[in-house]
């Protein structure tokens, strides 16, 4: 059983994050989308400025849009994007 | 009841053909009284733009637009619905974004356009990247008129 959450990064956060894709370990399940972004941001300089500097940032879980207070679970395909700017 | 078509949903590089749209959508359901179409497209100026590059979320992005459309379809007792966004490198005045409806009288058809376009807009994972004649790329930031017109629908 994977503990394995893939993380996509989209737009101008692709490019500040420098990768559009990822594969991180889920440290504990369930657990919060914030939670998880906190300690992943204490691992990893460039996600802490990014997220730092972007605070209107949106979060997917499995292709629907969610909140920072959602629940990830191994498996989970997560997606943190700008605001949307489509039509 | 009528029986409504299903909605047509598509994300494409390609260029729609507008009239072929609009004659599906003005075909497509008998008592069909109206249709409605909003089409948009890249903005030129006189600040050197030349082209906009739309990137989006695939699977997501076909997953937003069918639910948009169907809730407009009910919400409007739509007889038809097109929802088309293009994605891609698009030149100034290229075509980016077909919403038509079809309805039995033109209010339903006019709302529903105003309804899907306003929705689209910030709901839909889509993000567009300018770029200008003297090579600059910026990204284009979410307005906040943009979010004011979604939600004026809920």
């Amino acid at each position: 059983m994977t503990q394995d959450v893939t993380i996509f990064y989209f737009a101008a956060l692709r490019e500040q994050m420098g990768r559009e894709r990822e594969a991180v370990s889920l440290p504990a399940s369930p657990m919060t989308v914030d939670a998880l972004i906190q300690g992943l941001r204490r691992q990893d300089s460039v996600m802490d400025e990014v997220f730092a500097a972007s605070p209107r940032l949106r979060v997917a879980i499995n292709q629907t849009l969610a909140t920072f207070q959602d629940t990830v679970k191994p498996g989970d395909e997560l997606a943190f994007f700008p605001p949307m700017t489509g039509g | 009841m009528l029986h409504s078509p299903e909605p047509r949903v598509l994300v494409q590089e390609d260029l729609f053909d507008m009239g072929a749209e609009m004659t599906r959508l003005s075909t497509g359901a008998p008592g069909t009284g109206g249709i409605s179409v909003f089409m948009g497209q890249v903005r030129g100026g006189p600040d050197g733009l030349e082209s906009l590059t739309l990137e989006h979320y695939p699977g997501m992005t076909e997953k937003v637009l069918t639910d948009l459309a169907a809730s407009a379809m009910e919400r409007f007792s739509l007889l038809g619905c097109t929802l088309i966004h293009r994605v891609g490198t698009l030149a100034v005045g290229a075509p980016i974004v077909f919403v038509g409806t079809a309805s039995a009288h033109r209010a339903e058809a006019l709302a529903g356009t105003h309804f899907l376009i306003d929705r689209l807009k910030t709901g839909a994972p889509f993000w567009k990247c300018e770029q200008y004649q003297d090579g600059r790329r910026v990204w284009v930031e979410a307005r906040d008129a943009d979010d004011k017109a979604a939600a004026s629908w809920d």
